[in-house]
């Protein structure tokens, strides 16, 4: 009893109040131990029924989109890209749904964008798309701290925006600056490519295009209406076009030093 | 030395009350602009997919960081038996539970979904250093209130020093994670650097300190309760070795960076022509986070000793400010390098300095936090005996002799 | 002041579990500030993918479950995919356009404002439906009667009833 001093006395008789504490402390720690029983029995409902709520398992099918013998890949001949063409962009945009209406170029939507690099000792200029890299060892995988950011089986790193809490240390993270947030509402999202406020978001390779075997729309767009600059395919497999093409020719990784292993090559770069 | 007494303050005058409501006032601003970010949207603030974190991170980072420092005084008297730091204990633990809860307030507020905050407690991945960084700082929060009741409970006085041990330690590696959350990124040549966890621990030292010492003298002359000499004089001196620290560190955090021909960029942004980061970095963090009080506290320009830290803690915390601002900051509207040595355009303003200016709605989030953590401190000094009666020279200094002797 | 604070305790612990059981089993004494939902009835020739008791009770551990088997996995053919429920629940207004969650006649909506639970769904994936890009990409054949039959299907909420012809099933 921090009041009593050196005075206490421990052979006084003990009342139902002690006397070395006042009235008002004797209310007080009523009060808390009351206010401590109520708390108690206002939560014990919801959490008992949090504990009972366990989903039951559904019936699923057995085939997976995701195959693990699978590395998912992208090369992209920069000297077939056009500076001035940005095909793929608006393909990715339209066929994901991002499309920036808010002429706020700071916080819209970017998942895939073209880069032109010049090398200032000789003028030499080039441009090329960058999008998520989709590295093997990905930075963002390994600092979201609720596993939202994940790596599938098949190599595509996406964010699982069920557990994503907006905190966004994957996008300080990313090297090369992939991600963006989604900072105000969305309405009428594509079905096939949700997105939504206060969730971090990047290029999904358009999963749901591949796991029914098709292509990402970029790689589409480019091949029907562009330069054909990009390629898709299994890293994996060493007789799919891709593979067959980056063991013949020189392409290189942005980046490389950093030891990510990007999924996305670059030739001529 | 005498039998410390501690008491509740009195906290039944205008000042005491005007205080409270001021705080509540900043608080409920605080609350306005979180109601405006959640349901408008992040745009409405200054940042962006450029600049991700912004000043309400740069508010939170101090508090978190000068949380971890502010327990110092009571790791002093427990742990390493400096006495006359130890009637200063209790207001020690009670000044890092509410920094802490008002820094995590802030973040937790800035969340693009804060209603998946039980996700974040439940769901972890382990090669996040972000969610160590949460179970450390819940269990900081469990460890402190153990702190506390093994030292208001006289009878549990006996393991005060183990307690503080196990405080000693746990905040360091609170710390350390919390320094490693920018230390541990690779994509951002401003933080990429083993330093920053250390620098980060010397950095809590010295604010945790300044904003103990602003707060201790705040209360004792609010409640005209004495405060000696003594402690003030000896706190001034710790502040100054902790300051002269940070300085250390900084620079070799900047001179290693020099060295690395890769790194020259992002340091002269940092040094030389970084417009707002550079001034705030020489001037804020250097001059009035560093050498001005450096110049303070190891010199008699102010004789009262009581101005002399209060003068010096409020510079420090300034620089403080300053240091985390041009860190998190400085560091994040600095183009990220795709192509090194060549240089790079786009629509996603690769290669070119971000422009930040920060919102009001940052500022308020930012500054709610502050008041919350100083309204926790009022409520705890008013309700619950945390303040020593008298921390005058006789009750305090073990060396300390009557006078006339 | 013991006294009152128990007693108030009491009485807050009672309302909370005595209230529901009031209601339930007397329920033609309901009447209550939120409007009942209305559910639109499915026309002839559908069905529900699984009975409505069933599905009332279970659809968010359905949902919960499948997700992670989408998300994770990238399994797109399991039963009860939020797309397909969001199909073939559309409630379309007085003017035949489709409602999102932000209206009140929402089939989702109106069930959960009426039990006060929230639903976080809608924040991200697409609260009415996207008819081509549903029959475009071909998915999930176990649904191909239900889904044949959207375009043809006119709900409106007056009527309950289809206007349009059902096609073949």
């Amino acid at each position: 009893m921090s009041n009593c001093g050196s005075k206490c006395s421990s052979k006084a008789a003990k009342p139902a109040q002690p006397a070395d504490i006042t009235q008002f402390d004797f209310d007080r720690r009523r009060f808390l131990s009351v206010s401590a029983a109520a708390a108690g029995v206002v939560l014990a409902p919801g959490v008992m029924l949090y504990g009972v709520g366990a989903p039951s398992p559904a019936h699923a099918h057995a085939d997976h989109g995701a195959d693990a013998s699978k590395r998912w890949g992208m090369l992209i001949d920069v000297n077939k890209c056009d500076a001035d063409c940005d095909v793929c962009v608006h393909a990715c945009a339209d066929e994901n749904g991002w499309q920036g209406t808010h002429d706020r170029p700071a916080s819209d939507a970017q998942w895939i964008r073209k880069v032109t690099v010049r090398d200032p000792s000789t003028n030499h200029t080039q441009s090329l798309p960058v999008m998520c890299q989709h590295c093997a060892e990905p930075p963002c995988v390994d600092v979201c701290p609720t596993g939202a950011s994940f790596k599938r089986a098949d190599g595509i790193v996406l964010v699982d925006k069920h557990i994503c809490i907006g905190c966004r240390y994957c996008m300080v993270a990313c090297p090369y600056k992939a991600r963006s947030f989604v900072h105000e509402d969305v309405q009428d999202q594509k079905t096939h490519a949700p997105r939504g406020k206060g969730t971090v978001e990047s290029c999904t390779m358009c999963v749901h295009r591949i796991d029914v075997g098709g292509t990402p729309a970029c790689v589409e767009a480019c091949a029907e209406k562009a330069g054909g600059a990009m390629m898709f395919g299994d890293l994996n497999d060493p007789t799919s076009d891709i593979s067959k093409h980056i063991a013949t020719y020189a392409t290189r990784q942005i980046r490389a030093d950093l030891g990510v292993d990007p999924g996305v090559r670059y030739q001529n770069l | 030395m005498k039998r410390i007494i501690y008491s509740q303050i009195d906290g039944t005058g205008s000042g005491f009350y005007g205080l409270f409501a001021f705080l509540g006032a900043v608080v409920l601003g605080a609350a306005f602009s979180v109601y405006n970010m959640e349901h408008a949207g992040h745009w409405i603030t200054g940042m962006s997919n450029q600049v991700i974190w912004g000043t309400p991170h740069v508010f939170a980072i101090f508090l978190i960081v000068a949380a971890s420092g502010a327990l110092n005084v009571a790791s002093i008297g427990s742990v390493f038996g400096k006495k006359i730091y130890k009637p200063l204990g209790r207001l020690s633990g009670l000044v890092a539970l509410a920094l802490l809860l008002g820094g995590l307030a802030v973040l937790v507020l800035d969340l693009g979904r804060p209603d998946r905050l039980i996700v974040a407690m439940t769901k972890y991945n382990f090669t996040s250093i972000f969610a160590w960084n949460i179970i450390l700082y819940v269990g900081f929060m469990v460890i402190v209130a153990a702190y506390l009741w093994v030292q208001m409970e006289r009878r549990m006085n006996i393991y005060a020093k183990y307690a503080g041990l196990v405080a000693f330690i746990w905040r360091l590696i609170l710390t350390t994670g919390t320094g490693s959350i920018l230390g541990f990124i690779v994509a951002r040549e401003a933080f990429d650097s083993a330093v920053l966890a250390p620098l980060f621990i010397t950095m809590s030292f010295s604010f945790g300190l300044a904003v103990f010492s602003l707060i201790l003298i705040t209360a004792a002359r609010g409640d005209g309760r004495a405060l000696g000499d003594a402690v003030l004089e000896r706190m001034g001196k710790l502040l100054g070795v902790f300051v002269a620290g940070v300085l250390y560190l900084t620079a070799v955090q900047h001179l290693t960076n020099l060295y690395m021909a890769k790194r020259v960029g992002i340091e002269s942004f940092i040094l030389l022509d970084g417009g707002i980061y550079t001034q705030l970095f020489w001037g804020g963090q250097v001059i009035l986070g560093g050498l001005l009080p450096l110049a303070i506290v190891y010199s008699t320009v102010i004789k009262n000793a009581a101005v002399r830290l209060a003068a010096a803690s409020v510079l420090v915390i300034a620089g403080g400010f300053a240091q985390i601002y041009v860190l998190l900051i400085g560091g994040q509207v600095y183009p990220q390098t795709l192509f090194p040595g060549m240089e790079v355009s786009s629509s996603f303003f690769d290669g070119v300095v971000a422009e930040y200016a920060p919102s009001g709605w940052e500022v308020s989030l930012g500054l709610g936090g502050v008041a919350l953590a100083l309204l926790i401190v009022m409520v705890g000094i008013k309700f619950l005996s945390f303040l020593p009666q008298s921390m005058a020279d006789e009750d305090m200094d073990p060396h300390h002799k009557a006078s006339g002797a | 002041m013991h006294r009152i604070v128990l007693t108030a305790i009491l009485l807050f612990a009672a309302a909370n579990f005595l209230t529901p059981a009031a209601i339930a089993s007397d329920e033609s004494v309901v009447t209550s500030a939120v409007p009942m939902p209305v559910v639109p009835e499915a026309p002839e020739g559908t069905e529900c993918v699984a009975d409505p008791d069933f599905m009332r009770l279970n659809h968010m551990k359905l949902l919960q479950h499948d997700r992670d088997l989408t998300m994770r996995d990238g399994n797109r053919s399991i039963d009860f995919s939020l797309k397909e429920c969001v199909d073939c629940h559309v409630v379309r207004d007085a003017e035949g356009v489709a409602v999102t969650v932000d209206s009140p006649q929402h089939f989702c909506r109106s069930c959960h404002e009426y039990a006060a639970v929230k639903i976080d769904c809608f924040s991200c994936h697409a609260s009415r439906p996207e008819i081509e890009d549903a029959i475009k990409l071909g998915q999930n054949p176990h649904q191909a009667s239900v889904r044949d039959l959207v375009p043809q299907i006119d709900w409106t909420l007056q009527t309950g009833a289809p206007k349009a012809e059902v096609g073949n099933e």
